[in-house]
């Protein structure tokens, strides 16, 4: 199948000049529990393909399915950290299709009957000047659903079931849960759309992540995004007729796709013709969509409720439990600690593109100031780990060896380059930073004699300089406090060192 | 052993042949081979048996006397052999639910059921025949062949257990599993001769239990004493984790109701006459053994009350509604992308997925199967949801209901199983309504999960053959079924003076196919 486009796209601008784009996600959330939605099943990521399946999640004729408890409650979790509702009593539904993916020919959801509904969250969107501006997004429901099975076309050319010579199916992630979280419409974003799209994901990302429901990983499709996107005339409050963009997998697609989709629709409207209601498929590739199923006589699923499983009917006690083991929310953790920390904006985006906010946060909380805190994580261990390839919190560094070695620079027992050499220690496992210190003998030197002499040497082998100084060009007793560094190979206070230039030579 | 010391052998009651096995007076392989015998004799002509196992079977039943030669029996009924219907999975034995569609399937699980029967140590003799995914009441539309009944080789066994139930009364099985769903179980067991029992809905693991419509299917005993369904059904009942529907409960006592029943005391127990299962339009016949009955139960001391159930006009149609409805969905994954018959349409090596799915489903389902999908899918099509299956639910529980009204006034509802004897194989296959009123009296203890259960009556005077008496019973009360079953079978064994299958016709025993 070709990607190539044929549609007539409007300039992003002239797009909000005529139309309004309200858009929707629909969020895919893979659970991590151990064993799968209606059974014992392992759930690991990676295995032989059909190694982890059973008669009930294959579909077998005869089985039949048990709820994960484990999975309820991380829906409840979800559900709670999004502000929704959890309903009192819900089912599950059959959604009725055929798939060779689908090993039962029908999808166990929930249909009319929602665990979570009606939340919201507020998406907090970077501006150009460094700041923040918040949207609320409301939450429709969260739903608890299976996966399917995953079909691998064999022989065509782009893996589409399109020219392939056969297929075949592993059916590992049939019945691995699933949690689907769906947005209402998202009107008044405008030109920001594209951000808030992607803000959004972003956010549920990390809220999914702090909760610890899920990998959450979008390359490996742990999280996964489908995006609604409709444009109605500009100031008419209307909703126009909407595509959804299926399976974009990054956050730079989410707000790619969505700003391709603004721009194709405002093509097919100022053509004069409808938009199609259908389902798209996303070119990472190209950066395009193209046409995939139409929707527009809406699949009639025949859903009912599913009778081999009784009502879920989670006890409101537990569900006050649940909330109470919920951890900060990831956003307004993140406005406190800038707050409490002092950091600027950028500071605050750096500390988090990073992956360093956890690693910052417990380095301050054993008394390291947070500028040092982050002077270290963002500068010279940051260094190493994109030497390294890694994230910074996978060096062998812990947030209390830091806080020592800041505490050794502080009280006089290292400068900032004997410290980076404490670190180089600490990555090459050489024990805890006092050891490292005291194995390399790093330690500045604060035997005064010792000083002293250096000090009378290096006036005695700079005379020139030292008579500068004598005339008061203070800024020389730089290159005397180098030539004290050099003999004492660095260990010694570089500030120590400039006091006694100037006593001795003023 | 002489044949006619085998023909005893198969003639008498699995809770007698336990007895014999526990005294050491045979053992579990000589009784296993003399119904496989029994079998091998008749089952051409009956055609219970979609398929025999007898080295497996032969092979369970020595290490059950090997159990009690030390000892240690597995269960009261270790070593009495037993046949289930075909709709129950058996690992590394052929499951077809009597279609095509299944044809060559070995099923790599048991079910619970199965597992159940295994573990007390009942040698399985082999799977039994039934209509096509239990859709009949005739055992016709069985894509193998109709089984025929013992009573009458021309006329039906019922059904969808005509061939659990034909097999018990032809004495090819002590015991049998059956399943009812809108009677499948009773029905078969009314016009046989035998004893069936629906339990309570979830009294009885439905995990293995290839659904026909999930929240109606039961499976239970199908034997040819109340005391032995009662020793089947305890058995195989009690709480399953692998099926959320089953009772987290421990099953009443319903071998102590089956004793205490057969004692014959009934004073104080009222019985409940429903109006609506009974009348114009019944045969003459079943309608005389009926009121006998009753008058029997009166004669034990139980008093009885006639109770109206309005709602229960509407069960069939409700059922038709609600069956359907999850039998067009849960027979969806019967694709052949998996498992079973795969057929590729004519001339078309390169044809889809899709094109598979079409041909195979067209060739493996029979004609009352693919009415039923077409029916439930229609009913749960968007825009008609409501009033099809919406509106079947509402009247279900309005049923419900009225067998709670019922339960206040009465112990126990009775009615007769079914409203004829049985009819002609091929006389009703072309009128599916005429068949569908066949369990008119059993469908409403499905829709409200109620237990229910069938004993012989005795047989109609206009043809001879036998007629059903059913006992219903509130939910998790399926020991009034079995005391009230026994009291019954009591007192007409005395008026007999011999169990009713010995008045059926002797069966040719030269193994010929009709």
């Amino acid at each position: 199948m070709t990607t190539a486009t044929h549609e007539t796209l409007v300039p992003f601008d002239d797009v909000l000049a005529a139309y309004d784009p309200a858009l929707g996600l629909e969020v895919h959330v893979e659970l991590n529990t151990a064993s799968k939605m209606f059974c014992g099943c392992p759930t690991g990521f990676g295995a032989e393909p059909n190694t982890q399946v059973c008669p009930t999640c294959l579909g077998l004729p005869g089985a039949m399915p048990v709820v994960n408890a484990k999975a309820v409650e991380s829906a409840i979790r979800i559900g709670l950290a999004l502000n929704c509702e959890i309903a009192e009593w819900c089912r599950f539904a059959r959604k009725n299709y055929f798939y060779p993916d689908m090993p039962k020919n029908f999808q166990t959801s929930q249909y009319d009957e929602p665990i979570c509904f009606e939340g919201w969250m507020d998406v907090a969107v970077p501006t150009e000047d460094g700041g923040v501006e918040t949207f609320r997004v409301e939450i429709e429901r969260a739903h608890m659903e299976e996966d399917t099975g995953k079909s691998l076309h064999v022989g065509g050319a782009t893996g589409r079931i399109h020219g392939a010579d056969h297929s075949l199916v592993d059916y590992n992630r049939a019945g691995i849960p699933l949690i689907e979280i769906v947005t209402k419409p998202i009107v008044g974003a405008g030109a920001r759309a594209p951000e808030v799209a992607r803000a959004y994901v972003a956010q549920l990302r990390d809220l999914i992540v702090a909760l610890g429901v899920s990998d959450a990983r979008m390359d490996q499709g742990s999280i996964r995004a489908d995006v609604n996107l409709s444009l109605s005339p500009a100031g008419s409050g209307t909703l126009g007729t909407r595509t959804e963009t299926k399976n974009v997998n990054s956050l730079r697609s989410v707000e790619r796709a969505v700003r391709y989709e603004m721009s194709r629709h405002a093509g097919v409207l100022q053509a004069g013709r409808p938009v199609l209601q259908e389902t798209r498929h996303w070119h990472e590739d190209t950066g395009v969509t193209t046409s995939g199923r139409e929707k527009s006589d809406a699949e009639d699923y025949r859903y009912f409720p599913e009778p081999d499983l009784v009502p879920v009917a989670p006890a409101r006690a537990w569900v006050e439990e649940l909330r109470a083991t919920l951890p900060e929310n990831p956003t307004v953790r993140r406005a406190r600690l800038q707050e409490e920390w002092g950091f600027s904006e950028l500071e605050m985006r750096d500390t988090i593109g990073a992956g360093a906010l956890d690693v910052i946060e417990q380095t301050i909380a054993v008394g390291t100031s947070p500028q040092a805190a982050r002077k270290w994580w963002l500068g010279e261990l940051a260094r190493r780990a994109n030497e390294d390839g890694v994230d910074v919190t996978a060096l062998a560094v812990t947030p209390a060896d830091v806080a020592r070695v800041q505490a050794l620079v502080d009280e006089g027992t290292l400068n900032d380059k004997l410290a980076r050499q404490v670190f180089d220690g600490l990555l090459a496992g050489e024990g805890n930073a006092d050891e490292v210190v005291a194995a390399r003998g790093l330690a500045i030197v604060s035997d005064e004699g010792a000083l002293s002499t250096a000090v009378d040497n290096a006036i005695a082998a700079n005379p020139d300089v030292a008579a500068k100084i004598r005339d008061g060009k203070v800024a020389a007793a730089g290159a005397l406090i180098g030539a004290v560094m050099k003999e004492m190979r660095g260990q010694a206070d570089a500030g120590r060192v400039r006091e006694l230039v100037l006593e001795k030579l003023q | 052993m002489s044949a006619a010391d085998t023909d005893g052998l198969v003639r008498r009651s699995a809770a007698d042949l336990a007895d014999a096995l526990a005294a050491g007076e045979t053992t579990s392989v000589e009784l296993t081979q003399a119904h496989l015998d029994r079998i091998a004799a008749v089952d051409g002509a009956v055609h219970a048996f979609l398929h025999v196992d007898a080295a497996g079977a032969l092979e369970q039943a020595a290490a059950a006397d090997e159990r009690r030669r030390t000892g240690s029996p597995a269960s009261a009924l270790d070593g009495v052999p037993v046949a289930v219907k075909d709709v129950l999975t058996t690992e590394g034995l052929p499951t077809t639910c009597g279609s095509r569609v299944l044809e060559g399937w070995i099923p790599p699980y048991d079910a619970t059921v199965v597992r159940k029967l295994r573990e007390a140590g009942l040698p399985i003799l082999g799977k039994t025949n039934m209509d096509e995914f239990a859709m009949g009441s005739s055992t016709e539309h069985s894509a193998y062949g109709p089984t025929h009944n013992p009573w009458d080789l021309d006329r039906i066994p019922g059904g969808s257990g005509g061939g659990s139930a034909a097999a018990v009364a032809a004495f090819e099985a002590p015991l049998a599993i059956g399943t009812d769903t809108g009677g499948s179980i009773r029905q078969p067991g009314a016009v046989t001769g035998t004893v069936g029992m629906k339990p309570t809905y979830g009294g009885v693991s439905r995990y293995g239990l290839v659904a026909l419509a999930n929240s109606l299917d039961q499976a239970g005993p199908v034997t040819r004493t109340v005391l032995d369904s009662a020793l089947l059904h305890e058995l195989i009942g009690g709480h399953d984790r692998r099926d959320s529907t089953s009772i987290d409960q421990p099953l009443p006592n319903l071998v102590d109701a089956a004793r205490r029943g057969a004692a014959g005391d009934l004073s104080g127990l009222r019985v409940g006459v429903v109006t609506e299962l009974a009348g114009d339009g019944w045969q003459r016949g079943v309608m005389a053994r009926f009121q006998e009955s009753v008058e029997l139960l009166v004669a034990a001391g139980a008093e009885v009350v006639e109770v109206s159930c309005p709602s229960f006009v509407h069960a069939l149609a409700t059922y038709y509604l609600i069956l359907p409805a999850e039998a067009s969905s849960n027979l969806a994954k019967f694709d052949a992308m998996r498992y079973g018959l795969r057929v590729w349409p004519e001339g078309r090596p390169d044809a889809s997925a899709e094109e598979v799915m079409r041909a195979s489903r067209d060739a493996g389902f029979g004609d009352e199967v693919k009415r039923r999908i077409i029916l439930g899918t229609y009913a749960l099509s968007s825009g008609y949801y409501d009033a099809y299956y919406g509106q079947a639910q509402k009247v279900r529980t309005l049923i419900a209901r009225d067998f709670d009204a019922a339960f206040a006034r009465a112990d126990v509802l009775v009615s007769p199983t079914a409203p004829t004897t049985a009819f002609r194989l091929g006389e009703k296959l072309d009128d599916p309504m005429a068949m569908y009123l066949n369990d008119l009296a059993t469908i409403p203890a499905n829709l409200a999960g109620v237990p229910g259960i069938s004993v012989p009556s005795g047989l109609a005077d206009e043809d001879g053959l036998p007629t059903g008496f059913q006992v219903l019973a509130p939910a998790l009360a399926d020991d009034r079924c079995y005391r009230v079953g026994a009291a019954l079978e009591a007192a007409l064994l005395q008026r007999w003076g011999g169990p009713l299958l010995d008045r059926a016709p002797e069966l040719s025993t030269n193994g010929a196919t009709r």
